[in-house]
């Protein structure tokens, strides 16, 4: 909350939509119809939605990769145009530098801001010991588990010390006890850092281990329909009443919405 | 499995020397212990005379690796940049289109004429029997590079220039291995014809082996055949070792 305070939200979404044109037959797809949302500094927020609702699509125009059709993402009150590495993303295919070893992976970012390479390198370093990685420095990609890619990657988005951390469902190939513990790490480096999360997710028990807020969307085209205060501490448990509680009711919510 | 390899090569060898000393294969073929004993006279005694082997090979590897070396230099980044940019490509592909399909020998009698006989015209046509295939290798392995390590690059920061050096090429990199291999190869055999036809004396594989037949020295000729045939493959397994070295990430 430090972070910006007293300067507005993080993130302020403002009448944000996005429509598609098919360059083949020309039909216009509409994905996003108005989303208004904002973010708090410092946050852990979740988003979700029913699978191709285009939850991927809002945190790419967060993230600068698409720009939107109206609207406007507004990051710390300036107008998003482009991506930057203030806004750190982590993809659902790790999209590692497969041809880079893991270090020079968590080393790219600062290697184009022209940081001396020693200096990179142990900054590098420094962020592998940050996700538990250490002593793998020298494999490749290929040569990794998927927990340990995303690790990595994870790691080469914080070396760039963004501002805010955009997760497109980045833990939704792994396998169920990776995807667990990956959650846990999660939520302790978040504390440990302090940088505002905004994790995208199909899965509502994620978005509640997860998220302070949980945001659900609609349909195609997504609309905000509903927003969640999870009132749980951390560490949670999955078993506890509380937890079981607020799934039950988002889903509920949700299937709802989806039924209209 | 290795040792298999050698099998049919050494059963063909022994027939041809079987059928060659039977006298089944006619006066005109060498046995294959006439050749190396041929390959042995090109060293040390030349041909034609005075005109050794080690100056042929400097001679043709001189030329091929000049004309590769510029096709290779021009070749990657012309790719890389059609690859990457669709306007480029617009504007580069029907020149490419248009020239690819000439056999880079059709443009021996007018290289003649701009650079004389010699390395000059010799590199020229090199240069382009090596750069097309480069070209649309470094193309599409351009075109292969995952769009999500481009977007994870511009997420982290990098501009054009860095997604070009630091993505593309290094993600292109096998495809253009690949275009270097069949390049090379078209390179070699572009050369040893425009020897056979375009040189008429001095050094250069292709003429050497030409020599062979005037001298009517059969055994001279499959000699050269042979000598230009291992250099091929040396030449290709040189191009291999550093491809292991460079995509150790594979």
């Amino acid at each position: 909350m430090e972070m910006n305070a007293g300067n507005g939200p993080a993130l302020s979404l403002r009448g944000l939509s996005k429509t598609f044109t098919e360059q083949k037959t020309g039909n216009a797809l509409e994905v996003l119809d108005g989303i208004d949302l904002d973010i708090e500094a410092g946050t852990l927020t979740c988003i979700v939605g029913p699978s191709g609702c285009g939850k991927t699509t809002l945190l790419r125009l967060i993230g600068g990769l698409e720009m939107p059709t109206r609207g406007e993402v507004l990051f710390e009150g300036a107008p998003v145009e482009g991506p930057g590495p203030e806004r750190g993303m982590v993809f659902q295919e790790y999209a590692l530098f497969p041809w880079r070893t893991v270090l020079k992976n968590v080393s790219f970012g600062l290697e184009i801001e022209g940081m001396p390479r020693d200096e990179a390198r142990r900054k590098a370093d420094g962020y592998l010991e940050t996700v538990g990685l250490t002593g793998h420095y020298e494999l490749y990609p290929r040569e990794l588990s998927g927990g340990m890619k995303q690790r990595v990657a994870i790691a080469r988005t914080l070396a760039v010390e963004p501002r805010i951390l955009l997760m497109d469902e980045p833990f939704a190939s792994l396998d169920a006890q990776t995807r667990n513990s990956m959650q846990e790490f999660l939520v302790d480096l978040w504390q440990r850092t302090g940088t505002t999360v905004v994790f995208v997710t199909h899965s509502v028990d994620e978005a509640v281990f997860l998220g302070q807020d949980i945001i659900g969307l609609s349909r195609r085209p997504a609309e905000v329909v509903s927003r969640f205060k999870n009132p749980l501490g951390y560490p949670r448990s999955r078993t506890d009443a509380g937890f079981i509680a607020l799934r039950a009711r988002i889903l509920e919510y949700l299937t709802e919405e989806m039924s209209e | 499995m290795r040792k298999w390899k050698i099998i049919s090569p050494l059963a063909a060898l022994a027939l041809w020397q079987v059928l060659a000393s039977a006298g089944v294969l006619g006066r005109g073929t060498p046995s294959p212990v006439q050749v190396v004993k041929g390959l042995y006279t090109l060293i040390a005694t030349g041909l034609p005379p005075g005109y050794h082997l080690q100056g042929h090979l400097i001679a043709s590897l001189g030329r091929v690796f000049t004309g590769f070396a510029i096709a290779v230099v021009i070749a990657i980044p012309v790719g890389v940049l059609m690859g990457y940019a669709n306007v480029f490509k617009a504007v580069m592909d029907p020149l490419v289109e248009i020239v690819r399909p000439v056999p880079p020998l059709a443009w021996l009698p007018l290289a003649v004429v701009w650079f004389g006989i010699g390395l000059g015209s010799a590199a020229f046509i090199i240069f382009l029997g090596a750069f097309f295939p480069v070209v649309l290798n470094t193309i599409s392995g351009v075109k292969s590079v995952d769009p999500h390590l481009v977007e994870a690059a511009r997420t982290l920061g990098a501009r054009d220039r860095t997604i070009l050096a630091r993505v593309m090429v290094p993600g292109a990199l096998p495809s253009i291995f690949t275009g270097l291999r069949i390049g090379m190869g078209i390179a070699w055999m572009t050369l040893i014809a425009a020897e056979l036809v375009g040189v008429k004396n001095g050094y250069g594989l292709g003429y050497m082996i030409m020599a062979a037949r005037d001298f009517a020295r059969n055994d001279l000729l499959v000699a050269g055949i042979v000598v230009i045939g291992l250099v091929g493959f040396l030449v290709d397994w040189l191009i291999r070792l550093a491809e292991r070295r460079l995509l150790r990430w594979r």
